[in-house]
């Protein structure tokens, strides 16, 4: 069995394509998702009111302690149990969404706490209303720690994406699983699929890296 | 939902005897992923040539790939090649390797923040490139890295479910099998097992708060 059968990538091009389209899309929605998610529980974080802070501060604290699959099953089994179907796909993205939210929520609060309260004095002393410091202050120093914690959110969304094949989520992974059980040549399937990944997640990499080497020059 | 039936004794049990396994694949995987990582970031940050391009290289293939295709490799797709590696050890080498991969990176970035200074004083005081790097910049850089590292072993702890797909018995696939046995196990399961993964990563974070805090 060889590395390079590319007769497998040109028999099962639409399998491969049908599982790509559905990693790409669970991993926007995905992003989509947990960055309205996330902005919320962030707000509520730095919210001066105690009880929206701690249920902020328990989302996040519970969430990044459990394994992503945990939150994915309480979608794909639990809510089935609950009497209320739900498909893998749907299950799956869910999941990403909720699990993603408590890393992106970190992101920004710290993107926020990191600039300094002496601008927001200054600005704030200087005649700006707190939308104008918000808009022109806070938020374009803000961007240069939250973006890059974002890019790297989306790529671990990409990779995350992958546990959509342990539910029959119709990703890259279920159609290679599927694929490997007709052809039984597993290796150059998975060496493609691990291509396809990469296609994804080294672009990704690479704007990051570009966006916190840009960001740290300008500071 | 009934959360006194899936409490019995024999449930828990299995749940228990499943957290077991999730507890010694972790424990091995974070020994052989820092051996790995600390090698690894050491190489690629002495800039050999040859080496530590190829390293660096490996590194950011596995760090970019899914750690649940890496798993599902070593233990499902190896063995139609005649490499078979029993479920257990597929499982503690795939997440050696992925979680090796990340700790290179952690080691190397703590590496360079090492201040140039340090560096030139030990050189200048006779010691040899190598003493340089074993007594003074790989014990400066490890205080430094021990943080992200703790935050590391989290990820490899919850990473360990990702072993259900080569049908480990850890703690994720008892779940999976209790809640198959009936619909009412499946929510007190799950959450018997979030607890389970909670306290041992939270008791982890608070470390790895405790040695941020040092720093300052």
């Amino acid at each position: 069995m060889t590395l390079w059968d590319f007769n497998i990538l040109v028999e099962h091009w639409d399998q491969f394509m049908a599982g790509l389209g559905q990693t790409i899309l669970a991993s926007l929605l995905g992003l989509i998702g947990s960055l309205v998610l996330g902005t919320f529980i962030a707000i509520m974080r730095i919210a001066p009111f105690r009880v929206l802070k701690a249920i902020g501060t328990i989302y996040v604290e519970f969430i990044r302690n459990i394994p992503l699959l945990v939150v994915v099953f309480f979608f794909f089994l639990g809510l089935p149990a609950l009497g209320i179907p739900v498909d893998p796909f749907t299950s799956g993205t869910l999941g990403l969404m909720v699990y993603t939210a408590a890393f992106i929520a970190e992101a920004i609060r710290a993107g926020i706490q990191a600039v300094p309260s002496g601008q927001s004095e200054a600005a704030r002393s200087s005649g700006l209303s707190y939308i104008q410091n918000m808009r022109y202050i806070i938020l374009p120093q803000a961007v240069k720690i939250v973006l890059p914690a974002i890019g790297n959110q989306l790529i671990n969304l990409v990779k995350n994406s992958s546990v959509l094949g342990v539910i029959a989520g119709l990703d890259l992974m279920y159609y290679a699983d599927l694929i490997n059980l007709s052809t039984f040549k597993g290796i150059p399937v998975y060496t493609f699929v691990a291509l396809f990944y990469l296609l994804l997640t080294v672009p990704l990499s690479l704007a990051v890296h570009y966006m916190e080497r840009r960001f740290a020059r300008s500071n | 939902m009934d959360f006194i039936g899936a409490y019995s004794w024999p449930n828990l049990r299995y749940l228990l005897q499943g957290f077991w396994i999730t507890v010694q694949v972790a424990g091995l995987s974070i020994i052989f992923s820092f051996i790995i990582g600390t090698v690894l970031g050491t190489v690629r940050y002495t800039k050999t040539p040859f080496l530590s391009k190829t390293t660096a290289f490996l590194v950011d293939i596995i760090r970019n790939l899914p750690l649940l295709l890496i798993i599902f490799f070593i233990g499902m797709v190896l063995p139609q090649t005649g490499i078979r590696i029993p479920t257990f050890w597929a499982a503690v080498v795939g997440l050696s390797i992925f979680e090796g991969a990340m700790i290179a990176e952690i080691v190397r970035s703590g590496l360079v923040s090492v201040d140039k200074g340090q560096i030139e004083a030990a050189r200048a005081s006779g010691l040899s490139y190598m003493q340089t790097l074993r007594h003074v910049i790989l014990p400066l850089a490890l205080r430094r890295m021990s943080p992200p590292m703790v935050s590391q072993f989290i990820s490899l702890i919850k990473d360990t479910s990702l072993a259900v797909i080569i049908s480990l018995p850890e703690l994720m696939r008892n779940v999976q099998i209790l809640s198959g046995s009936s619909y009412s196990y499946v929510i007190p399961a799950l959450v018997f097992a979030s607890l389970l993964y909670f306290t041992l990563n939270y008791l982890l974070s608070i470390i790895a708060k405790r040695l941020e805090a040092r720093q300052i």
